[in-house]
This record gives structure tokens, sequence and C-alpha cells, in this order.
């Protein structure tokens, strides 16, 4: 299972926290994985947070790509 | 998230396939392998295939992990719930078959087996009904490995224990890249397995066995993206590790999840199903964890099962030898509702994406004319 969702950390309490997948509807997610804080976007995989996403990484991610698109043969 | 958009522009998927297809001018027929069921989904799901020339192939390695689950622990999940134990699993792990039955078999025939969504709801559950025995069925990479360990050093309640079939990617990433019958040009590594190890378990592949490997994430863009990185390095001749999902994989990968992994887990060598024995492939519980083993604590271990049915060619699919459509039986004696092996059961199945995505048994995804 490969598939993790991106979800906000809209409130923490330790090791739990309640996020938004986007429906507004908050699931609770175990967050002793990662270093996160409410706010943060994490990737939630089988109800526990691997990793925080980077919003500035993504944005960045689509600058290369449209670096690459304009200047390459 | 609005970025999520843009990873799925059409506009810039064209652009990319457009740049894909100026770089694999000319070149011969270039087999690019990723491992990862949710890779295959977004690929399938969104004519990934279509938009690449003739000569790119991209191929589904082993990276299902309920697929590759041999029989022999299935029947030790079918043994426990048997036994009275009540058997936690995941969904699609319900449906694996065993030799003989599959847990939903076993179900079926009055055993107590319930699906989770998370392995708190097992814990929780444990901890609510105090005069029952559990297990809980660990399948998944590392992915979901971590998850378990947390739990496990925890101490989660006495009456629960794990039966532990997580297992490593990177190991049949070797298994495949040794493969005297494939000739692999490159590896699409997959993205959420690499959050966890980071980027150094496949500094092997380009430097070892000179195949380039990129890490991807799971948008359509992030595919194509990879699929044209990937091209690149071959035509310099410069086979290196690139990270395409800068915005999940840290090149260090969770650095805490990999402590948590070393602190409850030693690594052994295991079998596939369908793939025979791979050396260091498989997570098992150090001896100090040993009382939530599953199968110490119930005198529980089966080594040998049916892995493929007769007639199956899964052994064939989750190498990426034979597509889907190559197999006799896909959608005519083994479809999603009536599977016969495996590949057809879980969600991350390259069958079963198949299966759910094609028209009819014999037309693969349309090529571009």
């Amino acid at each position: 299972m490969c598939l993790a969702i991106p979800a906000r950390i809209i409130t923490k309490n330790g090791n739990l926290a309640q996020v938004d997948f986007g429906e507004a509807v908050l699931r609770e997610v175990n967050v002793s994985l990662v270093e996160a804080k409410v706010g943060d976007y994490v990737l939630v995989h089988a109800g526990y947070a691997l990793q925080v996403l980077d919003e500035q990484e993504a944005l960045e991610t689509l600058r290369i790509w449209n670096e690459i698109l304009q200047t390459e043969a | 998230m609005i970025e999520k958009l843009k990873f799925r522009d059409a506009k810039l998927a064209s652009r990319v396939a457009e740049k894909i297809r100026r770089v694999a001018q000319n070149e011969r027929t270039i087999k690019i392998c990723h491992v990862c069921g949710t890779h295959e989904y977004t690929i399938t799901h969104f004519g990934i295939r279509t938009l690449l020339p003739s000569n790119i192939e991209v191929i589904a390695g082993p990276g299902c992990p309920v697929c590759i689950v041999p029989a022999s622990e299935v029947d030790e999940a079918v043994e426990f719930a048997r036994r009275g134990i009540v058997v936690t699993c995941f969904g699609d792990v319900l449906r694996v078959p065993g030799s003989e039955l599959s847990l939903l078999d076993a179900k079926a025939q009055g055993a107590d087996v319930r699906i989770v969504y998370s392995l708190t709801d097992a814990i929780k559950m444990a901890q609510t009904e105090k005069n029952k025995e559990f297990v809980f069925f660990a399948v998944g990479f590392e992915t979901t490995s971590p998850s378990t360990a947390v739990e496990v050093a925890s101490k989660p309640p006495k009456n629960i224990s794990f039966l532990v079939s997580h297992r490593l990617i990177p190991p049949a990433m070797k298994l495949l890249a040794e493969m005297e019958d494939l000739t692999l040009d490159g590896f699409i590594a997959p993205g959420h397995v690499s959050t966890i190890i980071g980027l150094k378990p496949y500094e092997v592949f380009p430097e070892t066995y000179r195949i380039p490997t990129v890490v991807a994430g799971f948008e359509p863009l992030d595919i194509l993206m990879s699929v044209y990185m990937i091209l690149k390095q071959q035509k310099r001749r410069a086979p290196k590790l690139e990270n395409e999902y800068i915005r999940g994989v840290h090149p260090e990968g969770n650095t805490r999840a990999q402590e948590l992994l070393n602190r409850v887990f030693d690594v052994v060598d295991s079998n596939w199903r369908g793939l025979g024995t791979i050396p260091t492939s498989r997570f098992t519980l150090k001896n100090e964890h040993s009382s939530y083993d599953a199968n110490l604590k119930y005198g529980v271990k089966i080594e040998r099962g049916t892995d493929i049915q007769q007639g199956c060619k899964c052994h064939l699919v989750v190498v990426g030898k034979i597509k889907p459509t190559e197999c006799p039986l896909f959608k005519g004696a083994c479809t999603p509702e009536n599977p016969v092996g495996a590949c057809m059961v879980s969600n991350e199945g390259t069958c079963r994406i198949w299966a759910r995505t094609t028209t009819s048994p014999q037309t693969p995804p349309t090529p571009p004319t």
C-alpha cells in the first residue's frame, strides 16, 4: 500500500492529531513519526502521518518543471 | 491543495509528453520498471502509457505488498482464525488466496476476521475486548512497517500480537536488476516508501547496475517527469539517482521512522509469492518483542504453501514479464469479483488495476497513432 494522502493538521495533542483531508471532516491520525505543527500538511498512510509535505518544495517542483519545459530542446 | 491541480494539468502533461517524444526519437526500445501498485494505478488510470511513444515501455514490478504475501502466511492467518483468535487486517488482505482458504473464506465459515483501516483500530479493539485474543496481519512495505513499529514499541495490550509480513522493496528491485531475461533501462522508485527510507538504498542501482533511477511522486505529472528524467540520463549514458518527489522525500528519509524500524525489527530472508526466496527482504520482530510475535505465541509456523494456482500467471505479471492482458485467465476465469490470483485481489495488483480500467479482455489501453 503506497497510497498516502495529504491532510492538513487542524489540532494536535501529543501523538495524535485531528486532520482535514479536504472534506472538512476531521479524522484522527497518529503523528508520532513526524515533527509537525498545526497548519502543516502531512502525508497520511493507514492512519499514520509519514512525512510533512513541504509547500515550498511543491512550488519549487513546478518552477523546475516550467524551466525544463522552456529551456531544453 | 492548489498545486494538486497543476500536478494533473493536461496542458502541462502534453508538453512533457512532447519532450519525451523528442528525446525518445530514434532510440531503441527502452524498458522502465516501477515497483509500486499506486504508481501502476496512476499510470493506468490517467492513461500515461497512451502519451508515451511506442518505443518507451513502462512495466509494473512487484510493487503490490498484498500480491507477494506467500500463501503460507495467509495459511497461518487462517489457522489463527480457525483457533478462535480475532484476526484483523487491511481490506484487500481479506481475499488473498491461501493454499486453500482466504481469510474471507474463514470468516464465511464463522471465524472472527475484521477489516481495519488503521492498526490503531485493532489496538483499540484489543483494549476494549479484553477477554479475546487478537492478531494483526501486518502486511505492507516500508511505507506501512513504521506504523507497526510505533505500536510494538509502545507496548500494546498483551492480548494482541502480530503476524509480521512486512517486506522491503530494494531487495526485490535487486532481484529484477539481476534477472537474466529482463533488461531494465530505468527504475521509477516508489515515492512513499522513499519518504521513509530516503535515497541511499537505491544508490546501488545506478552505481553497480548502471540503471537510471528516479524517485517519483504519484500525480500523473510526477510520473511523466520521471520518465523524462530517466530518458535524459539514458541519452547522456550517465545513470544516476534523482529525486523527482522533493516535496515528499528528504534525501535522508524519515530518520525517526528508521530508528523505530531498527529498534523493533530484524531483517530476514523470505519467500515472496511468485518470486521465490529473496535475501534480507522481510521484517521480523526482534527477540525482546517476541511476546508480540503471533507465530511464537501460538506455535504456528507454516513453511510452504501453494503460491500460484493452476493456470495463474501472477508470477510473470509481478515482474512485468507479461501484461495482464497476456494471461489466458484475465477477465475470463479471473475477474475482480472472482479472482484466481493475488494480482487480481489487491487494489494495488496490476491485474485488478487493468481489469478495472480496460474495456474488453484483449484490449490494452490504446497506444497513440
